[in-house]
């Protein structure tokens, strides 16, 4: 492990993955401030250029840079503008916008600062210690398991989707599997449901499809709705001071400790992640805090503030911990980084840690340096970073659909892509419209292969599906995956009927 | 019927032709030796085609009770016929963009689609609006091309016999 370790460090503190860091941190601070686009439209759009570089640790350090920063962004645009650029930055919103209303608008940004460096730190120190424990165990895993684990990962992330979504979540996601199938599968060497065309042989491109459900639907939204991109300046969110005193400190401090580890919990699970993390650390620091500060809640209160911006740091780092130890993405976001990992050749899993130190490890180390660059780079540069808010939507629009294309081009070198693109982008914002979540598309769309080959081999090697019943780690894993797909929608039914019989 | 139905009904039809492909057809291909083994190319798509068909009929179904609408992002009949439009022209400029990249070459297909999507969503000051357009077109692709290494042919095809 230290040996591991070492090696990276010494590829982490590279000048050029040290520029790497800086470089993404604060193109995602940038582009994550601007409302309404997340930061898996962010990481779409940055894949090809992360794919080009060629060298999987220094890719996947910018694009991991490039997710904190987006996180950061996000909560900047929360407190100054009360626009949150990301779902998991709303909550910082509660308690953000009126801490800048009241004049604060500085104090408010250094709170979000600390609160995100103790998080994400806190995240990063925890993943050292539970991501080798959790390799080590996955190394007595045989493809039975990672076939059952892929399942509870995907219905894990359809039973998180919330109420009156868990069907609509598990549709995408096995739409995103019948896609997935298109083209030459590694097991068969046939292609299947080409449909005779040419350009479908190899299948349809990750980077395509994570661009049409992302990117494509968030920047046609903004002009089907302008006052999504409306950045209300107003000068009561001038950013003045910036310092906070100690007895402040003194306060948020038990707060931030609680919801570091509280949001890295969450953000281990499958299908959690950021957002739900937020919002439960906000809930159970307003539900544990004493009478008079809860009254506070909503009104400008700076654990309101602190207990979102650590959780949701904190969790984004717990999302690292199944993608490189598991190979199996918890998140969208990790979706799209487990599908650059796998257009460079690395193949996240266990064997990672074993097989590629430099790059477990250097992303692990990076994640320190991207919290400490976040910290001393971004808060002395928000007032002027915040410029960005001030871009007219007449020049960011258009942009943000010459960056999606030319992402898409830039990786297949092909104008049929194009195509695709746009004809997926399009269907992805009628599926926005009717609220169909759409990461889990994209997140069965990039286990989908793994799912089929691992399925393959156990039934090949069980001369049938007898690996289920006969391993019973599997069994009890599949068993899980069902409970918690069936059960939220049993338990729904089973109260509109008790609703029902009432109103009678 | 709701949008979300009309979605789930597409995709319930898909996947009755995706299964009718995967149960009826894809076999025909496939030689003699490889239907000793227990899994065909078939198998994990049947699978599929199945679970997909019963889960949209779970969606026509209503079986599960739905949220609010409030979860909604947007409300599709709130959205005013103007900005329809506006959207629709902005994609015919992205399917015009991919089918003329190559003819037009880089810098003169994306100065076109920039701009036009600019003045689409209201940019009048076209000198300005061309200025920062071409400046941030062709530092794009000096960064593409010369940084990350990756061609991209800049002119037109027909002017390639000239330069």
């Amino acid at each position: 492990m230290l040996d591991g370790f070492l090696i990276g460090l010494e590829t982490a503190f590279s000048i050029k993955n040290l520029f790497m860091v800086v470089g993404g941190c604060i193109i995602g601070t940038f582009i994550g401030m601007l409302p309404g686009l997340g930061p898996m439209s962010i990481i779409a759009i940055m894949i090809p250029i992360a794919i080009s570089i060629g060298d999987p640790s220094t890719a996947l350090i910018l694009l991991a840079g490039v997710y904190y920063g987006a996180v950061f962004g996000g909560s900047t645009s929360s407190i100054l503008i009360n626009a949150p650029g990301v779902a998991s930055t709303v909550a910082t919103s509660f308690d953000g916008y009126p801490l800048a209303r009241k004049g604060k608008a500085g104090k408010a940004l250094t709170i979000a600062a600390i609160s995100s460096f103790f998080g994400g730190t806190v995240g990063a120190i925890l993943l050292v210690f539970f991501a080798p424990t959790l390799a080590s165990f996955a190394l007595l895993f045989h493809s039975a398991e990672y076939f059952a684990l892929m399942i509870v990962g995907l219905s894990a992330i359809a039973a998180f989707a919330g109420k009156g979504q868990v069907t609509k979540a598990l549709l995408m996601t096995v739409t995103g599997l019948m896609l997935a199938t298109i083209g030459e599968g590694a097991q068969f060497n046939m292609p299947r449901f080409t449909m005779g065309i040419m350009d479908l042989q190899s299948g349809i491109g990750f980077i395509t499809i994570a661009m049409a459900m992302f990117a494509i639907p968030e920047t046609l939204f903004l002009v089907l709705d302008p006052s999504r991109s409306e950045t209300k300046n107003n000068n009561d969110s001038k950013i003045k001071d910036l310092r906070i005193t100690k007895r402040e400190f003194k306060e948020i401090f038990p707060v931030i400790s609680r919801q570091s580890i509280q949001g890295f919990l969450i953000g281990v699970m499958p299908g959690a992640g950021a957002t739900i993390a937020s919002f439960l650390g906000y809930a159970v620091e307003r539900n544990i805090a004493s009478n008079e500060d809860k009254k506070m809640f909503g009104k400008g209160s700076i654990k309101g503030l602190a207990a979102p911006e650590s959780a949701n740091n904190a969790a984004c780092t717990g999302s690292f911990v199944p993608l490189l130890t598991l190979g199996i993405p918890g998140s969208g976001t990790t979706a799209i980084l487990l599908g650059a990992l796998i257009a460079l050749n690395v193949s996240p899993g266990p064997r990672l840690m074993i097989d590629q130190p430099d790059v477990f490890w250097s992303v692990i180390i990076s994640m320190y340096i991207g919290n400490m660059i976040l910290l001393a780079l971004n808060l002395p540069l928000i007032p002027y970073i915040a410029k960005i808010l001030t871009i007219p939507r007449t020049y960011l629009i258009p942009f943000i659909l010459f960056f999606t294309l030319m992402g898409a081009y830039i990786g297949q070198n092909n104008s049929t892509e194009l195509l695709i693109l746009i004809i997926f982008g399009i269907i992805a914002t009628i599926l926005r419209f009717a609220s169909y979540p759409l990461a889990p598309l994209l997140i069965g769309f990039i286990l989908g292969p793994m799912l089929e080959d691992n399925f393959s081999r156990a039934t090949q090697l069980y001369d049938g599906i007898g690996f289920i019943w006969e391993r019973p780690m599997t069994l009890i894993m599949l068993v899980i995956s069902l409970l918690m797909v069936v059960l939220p929608t049993l338990k729904s039914k089973f109260d509109k009927k008790k609703n029902s019989y009432f109103n009678y | 019927m709701k949008l979300e139905k009309y979605i789930a009904l597409i995709l319930c039809l898909i996947f009755i032709v995706y299964g009718y492909e995967a149960f009826f057809r894809m076999d025909e291909l496939l030689p003699p030796i490889l239907k000793r083994n227990p899994v065909w190319p078939s198998t994990f798509p049947k699978i599929l085609a199945i679970f997909g068909f019963f889960v949209s009929i779970f969606i026509l179904l209503n079986i599960e009770k739905k949220e609010d609408s409030s979860s909604e992002p947007l409300d599709y009949k709130n959205i005013i016929f103007h900005n329809y439009f506006k959207v629709t022209l902005l994609i015919l400029g992205m399917v015009l963009y991919a089918l003329n990249l190559r003819f037009l070459g880089f810098v003169l297909s994306s100065c076109l689609f920039l701009s036009f999507s600019s003045f689409l969503l209201g940019e009048r000051n076209f000198i300005k609006c061309l200025i920062i357009i071409l400046i941030s077109t062709i530092s794009i692709w000096y960064l593409v091309n010369e940084v990350l290494g990756i061609y991209m042919n800049p002119y037109p095809l027909f002017l390639k016999a000239f330069i």
